[in-house]
């Protein structure tokens, strides 16, 4: 074995092994520096992987040399790529973008503590996205959770508090309600590995405990996700968290959820239950679609920029279980691939959210007034982002709606009432896009002062290189729409 | 007796749902993590009482000891495991409700919501 075949393990040993040390540092500058480097290392390793899922394929990983069922087993594939690929993107631009904004959120003292818990996030996410088995699974998913929660209640804002509690109870009930489900299922079939739980369960097709364990764990998921209504955690977390930890978490903590919902729904119980996608369609379809059209709706009254693109991502979450709630080959496609580019939408317009607050100090849009005369640069990525968020052709977010539209078009009878659906939320996206940005470039600004004040250089190159790649993947998107294909494939198996 | 033979499951069912109640209709903070503790305890209840073998012991080889019937021992690691994360998720609860009665003096839920309103 060489070093390229521990890949898998090494996604998840390198920022869980990283936090410990992190945190010994007793620097704030040198706990981000070190932070950082082994976000980014990260990220490398997850270009890597990508490189191997799409070339020769990664082999399946056993932890200790215990093979598969019986020993923990690490699977890359191509839905895992990518989520890899938006794990560590998201957590090293928010890391590298935050510095400044993170140097004033967090005391110097505890900063180190901050990093460590970043990593542990980091770790966390990237563990989920590499289990081959639902127990890891949830492992990872409360180790991501935890610091996560830690993250967001180091914002300034006592809100954040508040905010951050509601989210561990209801993200802990989420994750015990998947904890109960994966009981169900192995009382059932006696395994935990995804692949050797799809050939057992085979046997007890149609048994009412596998039915209540996909019920448990498609609501806790859910719950974990954000999908509308199970979203009231997630537009004050997001709001109240400092400016950088809102860049990761709304980048890639909820697709993650959705990521296991994929895998357990599709990987699993497709094949095995009679009806089950139907049913699953049933009781995602109309919440996505409430979600799309209702947090779109909420949104346009929002007074706080980070509250406003906060509803805006439980719109999105919406588009994306939507798409995969369809339970077609297209619908699978378009999930995974709008889960790619909101992660990139959102995050540059997160970041440039950091950047204004960093010069004003305040995410009230009235208090932005007439920002986008004093920070050009910053706004212009901003709009960028926010075409590729409403679905602009030449941006990102064109081909996933693309990709939406003819899935939803696909479904018999309803086809029409869906893509209205989107267009008017897609629609309403530009009503609340618009408000801010006419209030960014025609307002006057609330003291009068009209001079320029841009951040600093190098956070204006990162804000303008993550704008681009928005229009990068619009007009090139080979890479995720061969990861996704790739991920469909093994998702639905040999059904289609 | 078949409502007797699966009295700890009755007793898991029970559980979660007051501890999902109370997580609802408690106003106190430390009583909702109280309330989470039992939900997640139900839950390991849950994960034990199906790992039990009738007549099993610990599996453990014992030599000279033909035909033993262990108990699984797998859902006992896991749920190990479990209670690992369910103390770290309440002790991260508690130190928020310590910040949070520190920064406002409270540790009801309303009063920390109508506090929020008016900033």
């Amino acid at each position: 074995m060489n070093l390229a075949d521990h890949l898998p393990a090494l996604q998840v040993a390198l920022p869980l092994l990283t936090a410990p040390l992190v945190i010994l540092l007793r620097n704030g500058f040198l706990a981000w520096l070190a932070a950082l480097v082994a976000s980014g290392i990260s990220f490398g390793l997850a270009i890597l992987l990508t490189q191997a899922v799409l070339g020769p394929g990664v082999p399946e990983y056993a932890v200790g040399g215990w093979q598969p069922p019986f020993g923990i087993s690490l699977n890359v594939d191509g839905l895992s790529a990518l989520m890899l690929l938006l794990v560590t993107g998201a957590s090293t631009l928010g890391l590298a973008g935050g510095r400044l904004s993170l140097r004033r959120d967090i005391d110097n003292r505890r900063a180190p503590m901050f990093y460590g818990a970043w990593l542990i996030a980091l770790a966390g996410l990237c563990g989920i996205a590499v289990a081959g088995d639902a127990f890891n699974v949830f492992v990872f998913m409360e180790i991501s959770s935890l610091a996560t929660y830690i993250l967001i209640a180091a914002g300034r804002d006592r809100r954040a508090l508040s905010a951050v509690f509601k989210y561990l109870i209801i993200g802990t009930i989420g994750a015990t309600f998947y904890l109960i489900g994966v009981g169900f299922i192995y009382m059932m079939t006696g395994t935990l590995n995804f692949a050797d739980m799809a050939l057992r369960l085979g046997d007890v097709i149609e048994t009412r405990p596998i039915i209540i364990a996909a019920g448990f764990i498609t609501i806790g998921l859910a719950l974990k996700a954000a999908v509308f209504p199970l979203h009231i955690w997630l537009p004050r977390a997001y709001t109240y968290a400092p400016n950088a930890v809102t860049v990761f978490i709304a980048a890639c903590s909820t697709k993650v959820a959705i990521y296991v919902l994929l895998r357990f729904n599709y990987g699993v119980f497709h094949g095995n239950l009679l009806g089950h996608s139907d049913l699953f369609s049933v009781f995602i379809v109309p919440l996505a679609l409430s979600g799309i059209l209702l947090a779109s709706a909420i949104a346009i009254y929002q007074g706080n920029i980070k509250k406003l693109l906060a509803f805006s991502s439980v719109a999105q979450i919406g588009y994306i279980a939507l798409a995969a709630g369809l339970a077609t080959q297209a619908g699978l496609m378009a999930a995974q691939l709008h889960m790619f580019n909101h992660a990139l939408a959102k995050g540059t317009l997160f970041l440039c959210v950091v950047a204004f607050v960093l010069t004003t100090r305040s995410a009230n849009i009235a208090k932005l007034a007439g920002i986008g005369r004093r920070m050009p640069w910053t706004m212009g990525a901003f709009v960028i982002a926010g075409l590729s968020l409403i679905g602009v052709p030449g941006t990102a977010g064109f081909i996933s709606k693309w990709y939406l539209v003819v899935a939803v078009m696909g479904v018999p009878g309803w086809g029409i009432p869906l893509v209205m659906a989107i267009v008017i939320s897609s629609l309403m996206a530009v009503v609340y896009l618009w408000k801010f940005v006419e209030t960014a470039y025609y307002g006057t600004p609330p003291d009068g002062d009209v001079s320029a004040m841009e951040v600093p250089l190098p956070l204006r190159l990162l804000i303008w290189s993550a704008a681009l790649a928005n229009i990068y993947f619009g007009l090139s998107p080979g890479l995720p729409i061969a990861l996704a294909e790739s991920g469909t494939g093994t998702l639905l198996g040999g059904l289609l | 007796m078949k409502l007797l033979g699966l009295f700890n499951y009755w007793v898991f069912a029970v559980l979660l749902m007051i501890g999902l109640y109370a997580l609802i209709s408690k106003k106190n903070l430390v009583k909702k993590i109280m309330a989470l503790a039992i939900f997640q305890s139900a839950v390991f209840l849950f994960f034990i009482t199906m790992s039990r073998v009738d007549g099993g012991t610990a599996p453990i080889i014992q030599a000279g000891v033909p035909d033993q019937i262990f108990s699984n021992p797998l859902p006992q690691v896991l749920i190990l495991t479990a209670i690992v994360v369910g103390i770290s998720t309440t002790a991260l609860g508690l130190a928020i409700v310590v910040r949070l009665y520190e920064e406002y003096g409270t540790v009801e839920d309303d009063e920390i919501l109508a506090m929020d309103r008016e900033s």
